[in-house]
């Protein structure tokens, strides 16, 4: 059941990234949405699902878009496991908290991602910090809210369904 | 073993999913010739699925539009003002109709005036990472579409088709940081090759600081990189600098806006550069 969740959130991430991508064509900002999700997972599930997800999902980013398999699978299964494994040794629960795991795990995706197509000289990105640090943000925003509106919204049904029953007494 | 004895052992897992990792990148590095069999063949499943997806988002729009122009109706207690809106909706989709024909024609236009063959495409996806500047269009193989085909624009070349599967193909924008293309400036035919920078802008490389280029300068291809047909245009100037002792520094804004295209016209006929480049060879 676990794995049919992971699998659909890596499917959802990657399908609304192919479909809103194609309007942010303009800006450096761009929000990786299968890195969010890869990250959701590993703090979610741990590091053994975070690796496996970061894998599953960069393989085949890099399979849609790289000229190279491997580098971007490479980068979220870092990525994956070492967000799994703070996940399961730090109380990360809190937006502030999450907000900078999702921040450095896209940084270090970036890192990771760049730095190896800098060393294989397939190709250059100049002095990035800027695009990163504005990928992180925007990366660890949306990571934040998904997990308030996940967390969230049980409650809130939950509350908004007690109400409508006081009503009626 | 048991999936729990898997989670215990999670960084003997790690590692053996970097070596295959670094395994696996290594084999693509030393042996870059060509598209790799898992990229061909997982973009082309893909772009179905992404065919589908795109359907299904003009579907979803379609039924909302309904639902929004439905409850507009009913608010409206006046069959005049009813009459009225519903007339303003089909004007509007009148315009919507007429904007799309004006687009297709202009495509016409660029088709006649070319005399090469090209056939049109329609633009159904997008790169699935934002590092990559890429958009998937719904002519394949099929269609007569092959690798390093250009694709092009009522305003200017758009990019050139990277992998083509059976019903689709993925193609690399101009702007993507792989990008490149031989350019001269129509002005004063002074030579030089654009490369994409990852943004929406160009950088125009190899001009000499002698070369005359004023900003407002317009760009066209050279055809000298044999994929691009030579005279379409690229952009214009927007910045020259000077960028040591040899070379300028231009930027270049690209004459297609990239985030309005909705369909490109893919040309068929090899370039004369590319024709001569065969002969050589065979």
């Amino acid at each position: 059941m676990r794995a049919v969740g992971v699998i659909l959130a890596i499917v959802v991430a990657l399908a609304l990234q192919t479909t809103l991508a194609r309007y942010m064509v303009r800006g450096t900002v761009a929000i990786d949405l299968v890195l969010v999700a890869v990250v959701y997972v590993a703090l979610t599930y741990g590091p053994t699902t975070g690796l496996l997800s970061g894998t599953v999902a960069g393989l085949f980013q890099d399979a849609l878009s790289s000229p190279v398999i491997g580098i971007g699978g490479l980068a979220k299964t870092v990525v994956g496991f070492l967000a799994g494994v703070i996940g399961t040794q730090f109380i990360v629960s809190q937006p502030l908290p999450r907000f900078v795991v999702f921040f450095g795990a896209s940084a270090l995706h970036a890192a990771i991602f760049m730095g190896l197509y800098t060393l294989l000289d397939i190709r250059h990105f100049g002095t990035p910090y800027g695009v990163v640090a504005g990928q992180s943000t925007a990366n660890a925003l949306v990571g934040v809210v998904a997990f308030q509106v996940v967390e969230l919204l049980p409650g809130a049904v939950e509350r908004r369904r007690a109400a409508k029953t006081r009503l009626r007494r | 073993m048991a999936l729990s004895d898997i989670r215990q052992h999670s960084g003997y897992l790690f590692l053996a999913v970097v070596v295959g990792h670094v395994l696996l990148i290594s084999a693509q590095v030393s042996s870059r010739s060509g598209v790799p069999v898992l990229e061909a063949v997982t973009f082309g499943v893909f772009s179905e699925v992404q065919r589908t997806l795109s359907g299904g988002f003009s579907g979803v729009r379609n039924v909302w539009d309904s639902y929004v122009g439905l409850r507009h109706v009913k608010a409206e207690n006046d069959d005049l003002k009813r009459r009225l809106a519903a007339a303003e909706i089909a004007v509007q989709e009148q315009r919507a109709l007429a904007d799309r024909a004006r687009g297709l024609q202009k495509l016409l236009d660029l088709h006649d005036r070319l005399e090469l063959a090209t056939t049109g495409a329609e633009i159904i996806g997008a790169a699935a990472s934002p590092d990559f500047r890429t958009l998937t269009v719904d002519k394949g193989t099929r269609d007569g579409v092959r690798p390093d085909m250009a694709v092009i624009a009522p305003a200017g070349i758009v990019g050139r088709v990277v992998v083509p599967s059976a019903r689709s193909a993925k193609v690399q924008l101009l702007i993507d940081r792989n990008a490149a293309a031989g350019v001269i400036v129509e002005r004063t035919r002074a030579q030089g090759v654009v490369v994409g920078g990852g943004d929406d802008r160009l950088q125009m490389q190899y001009v000499s600081e002698a070369s005359d280029v004023a900003v407002g300068d317009l760009v066209v291809t050279s055809g000298i990189d044999t994929i691009y047909p030579k005279g379409l245009a690229v952009g214009r100037v927007e910045l020259v600098e000077k960028n040591g002792p040899a070379f300028k520094r231009i930027v270049v804004k690209p004459a297609v806006d990239f985030r309005q295209l909705e369909e490109v016209l893919i040309v068929l006929t090899p370039t004369p550069a590319k024709e001569a480049a065969a002969g050589v060879s065979e």
